[in-house]
């Protein structure tokens, strides 16, 4: 790999312990990748931020560096944490938890961290312009980046995108390069997609056929930003797609899409069968909403469903502290609130410890979230569109 | 033998030699460095001091910090060889200082082998 100057004495040590083993962390995967050179990045996002993922490694790890004055050099969002910071008493999470979960905060915030923990950092600040470099960890946040921005990102793992917040540049490889950015499966969707349930399953479907390839998608006459979230949330869950392209609606779709590509059909059949595979449960005794974390286009919705209603069971709907903030604000955590249902922020299903907290079927609309709850939180999931959720929790 | 350094220093030790990739989180418990993976090869073996030789990581990318724990924790092994160290490996033993060197044809070593890691050499031979 060619180094400038600065990136040899960094990686010589001359800029302290801190940063020769963040610098030697970039070089040593740029080699394994091969790739030229550094590249400066915008933004970065870091995933490994819930105490349930990182443990304590983790934390030491993060209270090292920021003890030893470790500072980022552009704007770096964070992942979920394990618990919303503020409101985790009420909500019953363990204070144990919580207490080492405020530690890692912490950690990230005294590096110079914006402390904003969501897989949706486009909707709360973070928002990349059409080819800008960045490394991003989230594999959603990855997807829509790359797929419906227009983004250069790897998916890089929790440290690798620290490094890169504490140094500002990435390894040129991967993504970032024009070259491998092209359609490998072409997908020809023939059935209606109307909820975000159903784009969903598609995207788990899709994951399935495509692995770690990347998507082109025939078909889909139109969808809204919520709507293509959960199509790549969904996908870089049951397979590990970091970037898709939708013809007639993502930037590159028609520069990286060449013939001869192995295709694959979705209709009525093949969205039946997904539905039903998701489905591992029923009559759920939470619905959790929000993976990835809701826009204020969502919440307004389900504020809209629950006028006037009651919940005989909770409902929690999972987003950034911005988006909670702005819902405050124009009433929607009211209304939300009335009907017995609640805005949770900074953390998501996935990572924080609803088994240890007593549910045991749960209910959601996201494709990422059935595929995850099973393994990682014990869960029966039912996997419905927003509105029969709701209407399954009322009283 | 020569390979590539994947993470500097120089050790001698004993190796502990898995045929099988090694998942370290959920793998390896970080606090005593004692191998939990349910019916992994070197299932109730311990790490700790020893020279690891596997052919490649595999599984969570939170294994990184496991390596940096079991470090933390003074239960890591001293050197880690592999055939070819993908990145959850590389990255923990960078974070974490533990020699590492790899594209090593580790069938050249047993369980029990006295061997050297010249890390800053990118070269692993029998001591």
């Amino acid at each position: 790999m060619e180094l400038t100057k600065q990136e040899e004495s960094i990686l010589n040590g001359e800029h302290g312990d801190v940063l020769e083993r963040q610098m030697r962390l970039l070089v040593r995967l740029g080699e394994i990748y091969n790739a030229d050179k550094m590249i400066p990045v915008g933004s970065v996002q870091v995933a490994g931020v819930s105490y349930k993922s990182i443990g304590d490694p983790g934390l030491d790890f993060l209270e090292d560096i920021a003890s030893k004055g470790g500072k980022v050099r552009v704007l770096t969002y964070l992942n979920p944490a394990g618990m919303d910071m503020k409101d985790w008493k009420e909500l019953g999470f363990p204070k144990d938890f919580a207490e080492k979960q405020i530690r890692i905060m912490r950690a990230f915030g005294d590096m110079g961290i914006n402390t904003t923990a969501t897989c949706t950092p486009y909707l709360a600040g973070n928002l990349p312009r059409f080819r800008e470099h960045i490394a991003w960890s989230e594999s959603s946040a990855v997807s829509f980046a790359n797929s419906v921005i227009g983004a250069r990102t790897n998916r890089e793992g929790g440290p690798s995108a620290l490094a890169s917040a504490l140094l500002g540049v990435t390894p040129n490889y991967g993504l970032h390069l024009e070259e491998n950015r092209k359609a490998t499966i072409r997908i020809n969707v023939n059935t209606e997609l109307k909820t975000s349930s159903d784009f969903g399953a598609l995207g788990y479907w899709a994951g399935k056929h495509a692995k770690n390839g990347i998507p082109f998608f025939k078909g889909i006459r139109d969808a809204n930003t919520d709507e293509l979230k959960f199509l790549g949330a969904a996908m870089a869950a049951s397979g590990a797609v970091a970037l898709y392209h939708v013809s007639g609606l993502t930037p590159e779709a028609d520069s990286q899409v060449g013939g001869g590509l192995e295709t694959f059909d979705f209709g009525d059949k093949e969205k039946k069968e997904t539905y039903e595979t998701l489905n591992t449960g029923q009559n759920p005794d939470i619905a959790i909403l929000g993976c990835p974390h809701a826009s204020i286009r969502e919440i307004a919705y389900v504020a809209s469903l629950l006028e006037g209603k009651r919940l005989g069971k909770p409902l929690w709907i999972c987003t950034s502290r911005a988006m909670k903030q702005l819902a405050d604000n124009l009433g929607y955590t009211l209304k939300i609130r009335k009907a017995g249902g609640r805005i949770v922020a900074d953390t998501c299903m996935v990572v924080s410890p609803i088994e240890e907290m007593g549910y045991k079927r749960t209910g959601v609309n996201s494709g990422k979230a059935a595929n995850y709850l099973p393994g990682f939180c014990k869960q029966e999931v039912i996997f419905r569109d927003v509105e029969k959720l709701v209407e399954e929790l009322l009283v | 033998m020569k390979g590539r350094m994947i993470s500097p220093g120089k050790v001698e030790g004993e190796a502990i030699v898995s045929s099988e990739p090694i998942g370290f989180y959920g793998g390896i418990d970080a606090k005593t460095g004692t191998v939990i993976e349910k019916g992994h090869p070197l299932e109730g073996k311990n790490v700790k001091g020893k020279i690891l030789v596997f052919p490649s990581g595999k599984g969570s990318t939170v294994g990184s910090y496991v390596i940096y724990g079991l470090k933390k924790n003074g239960v890591a092994p001293k050197a880690i060889v592999n055939r070819e160290t993908e990145t959850i490996v590389a990255t923990g033993v960078i974070l974490a200082g533990i020699p590492c060197v790899d594209h090593i044809e580790i069938d050249g070593i047993k369980t029990g082998d006295k061997i050297v890691v010249d890390a800053d050499n990118g070269e692993v031979n029998h001591a």
